[in-house]
Order: C-alpha cells, then sequence, then structure tokens
C-alpha cells in the first residue's frame, strides 16, 4: 500500500467532505442516532449501502473504465436528488485538490462536477493507488465523515466515536473487498430509502449546519 | 498581503496563471455580533454602483446573514450566496476553504464582469482568519462593546488581518472602554497595519472602510496590469 491512501481518506484533506454529514445531522433530527450504538447501526447500514456503491464505482474508475458511464451509473444508483447534489460538490471539490495534489492526464477525462466516488477513483489512479484502495478510501469516508458529524453535532466523547469508527474496520474491509463488478459485469448497487429520504428532507432546511 | 503570495515556489506548476483576473476577494471576519454583517450591508450601498459585485456569507446556522442582505434589498438574489460549515465555521475560512471557493467560482460564473467578492465568515472568536488560497485580503471586524481590551489580546485577526476595524465606537459611553487605549493598544500589535475605529451606526455608509477596499481594488489592477 502507497501512502497516497493515507492523504486520500485523510479527513483533513481539503476537498469540503467535513461540511458533509452523510444523513447523520437529519438523522439526529429525526432522533434515529442519538448515542453511540445508534450511531454505530447507523453508519453500519451506511457503508453497506451507499459506501458499497461508492467503493464499486471508485474501484471501478481507478482500473480506469469509462468515466462518464461510471458517473452515469453513480446517478443511476442515487434517486435522491439531494444525494446527487452532495456528491457533485465533493467530487468536484476532490478534483480541486486531486489535481494539484497528484497532477496527471487522468484528471481530464472526468466530467466537469463528477460524482465523489468517481473522482475519488481517478484520484487513487493519479496517486499511483489500486483499485482496492480506491474502493478502501470509499468505504472508509463512507462512515469518518459521518462519524465526525455526529460527534459535533452530539458533542460526543470523540474517543467513543474514534473506537465505534476503528471497530468498524472488518466490515470496511469487507465492503472494499466485495467492490469489483460481479460476473455478470454488474457493480454494487445498494441503497436504503431512509438516507434518501433523510437526505431530501435534510435539503429543505434552512437552520442546518451542514451541506447534506 | 499574505507571506507566501509572490512565492513562485508556491505557484501551482500544472495550472497556468495562480489566480490571474477575477474579482478581488475580501474577507470579513471577527466575533459574532461585532458587526460583519452590517459592514458588508454597508460596502455594498457605498461601492455598489461603482463596482460589480457579491457577497458569500458563512453563518454557522442559519441563513440569516444572506436574508438580511436579500430583505434590505441590497443586492439581488443571484449575487448572493451562502455556504453551510459543518458546525465549523473557522474551518471553511480556513482549513478546508472548498465550499467557499465553490460559492465564489458559482458567483463568478455567474456575472463574468465580477470585480469584488466579500465573504464574510461565521461568527467566531479571535483565532479566526482566512486562508489566503480563499481571499485576496481580509478585514477583521471587532466591536467596542467587547471591552477595550480586544486589541491587546490579539490573536491572527487582530494582529495579522489588512485591516483591522474597530465597530461601534457610539457605544463607547455606554460600556466604559477607552478608544485611546484600543487605537494605541492596535497600533501596538499591528505594527504599519492599518486600523479603523468607526460606528456603523453613525456613518451607515462605511466610507473609511470603503476607501480602504477602493485603495486595495486599485492596487489589484496594478499588480496585475
Ligand atoms: N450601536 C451599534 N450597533 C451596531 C453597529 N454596527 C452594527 N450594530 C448592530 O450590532 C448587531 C450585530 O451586527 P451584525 O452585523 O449582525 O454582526 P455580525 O454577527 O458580525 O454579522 C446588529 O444588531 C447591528 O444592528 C454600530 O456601529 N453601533
Ligand atoms: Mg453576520
Amino acid at each position: 500500500m502507497s501512502s497516497a491512501l493515507l492523504t486520500l481518506a485523510d479527513s483533513r484533506l481539503p476537498a469540503g467532505g467535513h461540511a458533509h454529514s452523510g444523513g447523520v445531522e437529519q438523522a439526529v433530527a429525526a432522533g434515529l442516532v442519538h448515542d453511540p450504538g445508534s450511531l454505530a447501526a447507523f453508519l453500519l447500514r451506511r457503508l453497506t449501502t451507499s459506501g458499497a456503491v461508492a467503493a464499486g464505482l471508485a474501484s471501478a474508475a481507478c482500473q480506469g473504465d469509462d468515466l462518464a458511464r461510471l458517473d452515469a451509473e453513480a446517478d443511476a444508483r442515487t434517486p435522491s436528488p439531494a444525494l446527487r447534489a452532495a456528491s457533485r460538490q465533493q467530487g468536484r471539490g476532490l478534483v480541486r485538490v486531486g489535481r494539484r495534489a497528484w497532477p496527471s492526464p487522468l484528471w481530464d477525462a472526468l466530467p466537469a462536477a463528477p460524482h465523489h466516488p468517481v473522482a475519488l477513483g481517478v484520484a487513487a489512479a493519479a496517486g499511483g493507488l489500486t483499485p482496492r484502495d480506491a474502493a478502501a478510501a470509499a468505504a472508509y469516508l463512507s462512515v469518518s465523515g459521518p462519524a465526525t458529524a455526529a460527534q459535533r453535532l452530539l458533542a460526543m466523547d470523540p474517543l467513543t466515536v474514534a473506537a465505534v469508527t476503528a471497530r468498524l474496520a472488518p466490515d470496511i474491509d469487507a465492503v472494499a473487498g466485495n467492490s469489483t463488478r460481479s460476473a455478470d459485469g454488474s457493480l454494487p448497487a445498494d441503497t436504503d430509502p431512509l438516507l434518501d429520504l433523510l437526505a431530501e428532507v435534510h435539503s429543505a432546511r434552512k437552520d442546518r449546519f451542514f451541506a447534506s | 498581503m499574505p507571506p507566501d503570495h509572490d512565492l513562485d515556489d508556491y505557484v501551482d506548476p500544472y495550472e497556468h496563471g495562480h489566480r490571474h483576473g477575477g474579482p478581488l476577494r475580501v474577507g470579513l471576519g471577527g466575533p459574532v455580533g461585532s458587526g460583519k454583517t452590517a459592514l458588508a450591508a454597508a460596502l455594498c450601498r457605498t461601492l455598489g454602483t461603482e463596482y460589480d459585485l457579491a457577497v458569500v456569507t458563512n453563518d454557522i446556522y442559519t441563513t440569516e446573514d444572506a436574508d438580511f442582505l436579500r430583505r434590505n434589498a441590497i443586492l439581488p438574489d443571484d449575487r448572493i450566496e451562502a455556504v453551510q460549515t459543518g458546525c465549523c465555521p473557522h474551518t471553511a475560512i480556513r482549513d478546508d476553504i472548498t465550499a467557499n471557493l465553490d460559492a465564489v467560482e458559482l458567483l463568478e460564473a455567474r456575472h463574468p464582469g465580477l470585480e469584488l467578492v466579500f465573504v464574510e465568515s461565521g461568527g467566531d472568536n479571535l483565532t479566526a482568519s482566512f486562508s489566503y488560497g480563499l481571499v485576496d485580503v481580509q478585514v477583521f471586524v471587532v466591536d467596542v462593546a467587547g471591552g477595550d481590551k480586544v486589541p491587546r489580546k490579539g490573536g491572527p485577526g487582530v494582529t495579522a488581518s489588512d485591516l483591522l476595524v474597530v465597530n461601534k465606537t457610539d457605544l463607547a459611553p455606554l460600556v466604559g472602554a477607552d478608544l485611546d487605549v484600543m487605537r494605541r493598544d492596535s497600533a501596538t500589535v499591528r505594527g504599519e497595519k492599518p486600523t479603523l475605529l468607526i460606528s456603523l451606526r453613525e456613518d451607515p455608509a462605511a466610507t473609511e472602510v470603503a476607501e480602504w477596499v477602493r485603495a486595495q481594488v486599485r492596487a489589484r489592477r496594478l499588480q496585475q496590469a
């Protein structure tokens, strides 16, 4: 593994992720996330649905699959318009910093504001990483950002939140390991209507801290 | 001016032109309630007829500031963008400026002739400051009501901002603040950098601050010519 993966998955990489809660802000408002146990359950659910989809797309993008097609596949797997916008917003942010961090002609093949997992796959390739690394970054990021958001919103003990995230490691690895195209050529397509609904309700709110 | 503005090593070697052309980006930072929105509004009123301008707001919680600017019809809707800062107003202007860059670039794309953009930070404490990756110059706004010890306390906003504004001088007698002390302490911690003591209540046009902004626009044009 190249240490570029550590940079790519670092929450301090200035790609705009800190302003996205991955549905946690609305889950907190709805009372669904309120303590370490409910947070862990939420994160696992997110990891195995949108995290798995992101891992599949990132891995395929890193591998050199057609990026416009993958971007369309990401759209098809993201029914919520709010989530599509959030993903493209974060993709754009990642492209901005990624181009500087890992200069490569690969970036030029991306659409203007690509879905985040697609941009992540390109960043991984530009940084000399493998598709498996790209999937690991996507899977990890699908829970690390939301965990931090919960910590801030609920003023949870940061040590507890770190432990919750750390204990998801086997699940994160499993998701990353299953991210490659299946025999029939398809990518993971799991969805979670709850995340879609939370995102839609959230985006209509004016009193929110997070962009999504 | 930022320390690294002119060093070639910091210029992105892969993208030509650091940031050539485009509007002057002015950061307005400072604690909650010091008068950042009032100053943004005043500057829009005073400079709106001279420059093609727009505002980005970073309220920590609501779109209060953007709504204020809209309500007062100081700027049309399409010249105001509000960003969410994920409970961390400071991160959004210094450590991860992505959302603010997106907002500024959106405004620039929508108004190709844009000459001036104000970025109002969400209120924070005295350690808050803007990254020079986001703004060209920054104004730090404190107020007299916070006590006359604020300039002495320092912090990057007070000591390193390109302009320090001490607002609400009209309140000085009410809160027992000594303006001379504030003026003297500011000069001590800021060296050559300018400080303006103003009252937006008494001068809703923010005359002196507007004059400083004009000078910054001229300086940037010269630098880029
Ligand atoms: N007395 C007095 N009040 C002011 C002055 N400038 C602003 N205010 C008031 O201070 C309050 C906070 O101002 P605002 O611009 O919203 O502060 P912000 O949080 O820094 O954006 C508002 O009620 C303003 O009307 C001033 O010069 N004198
Ligand atoms: Mg304000």
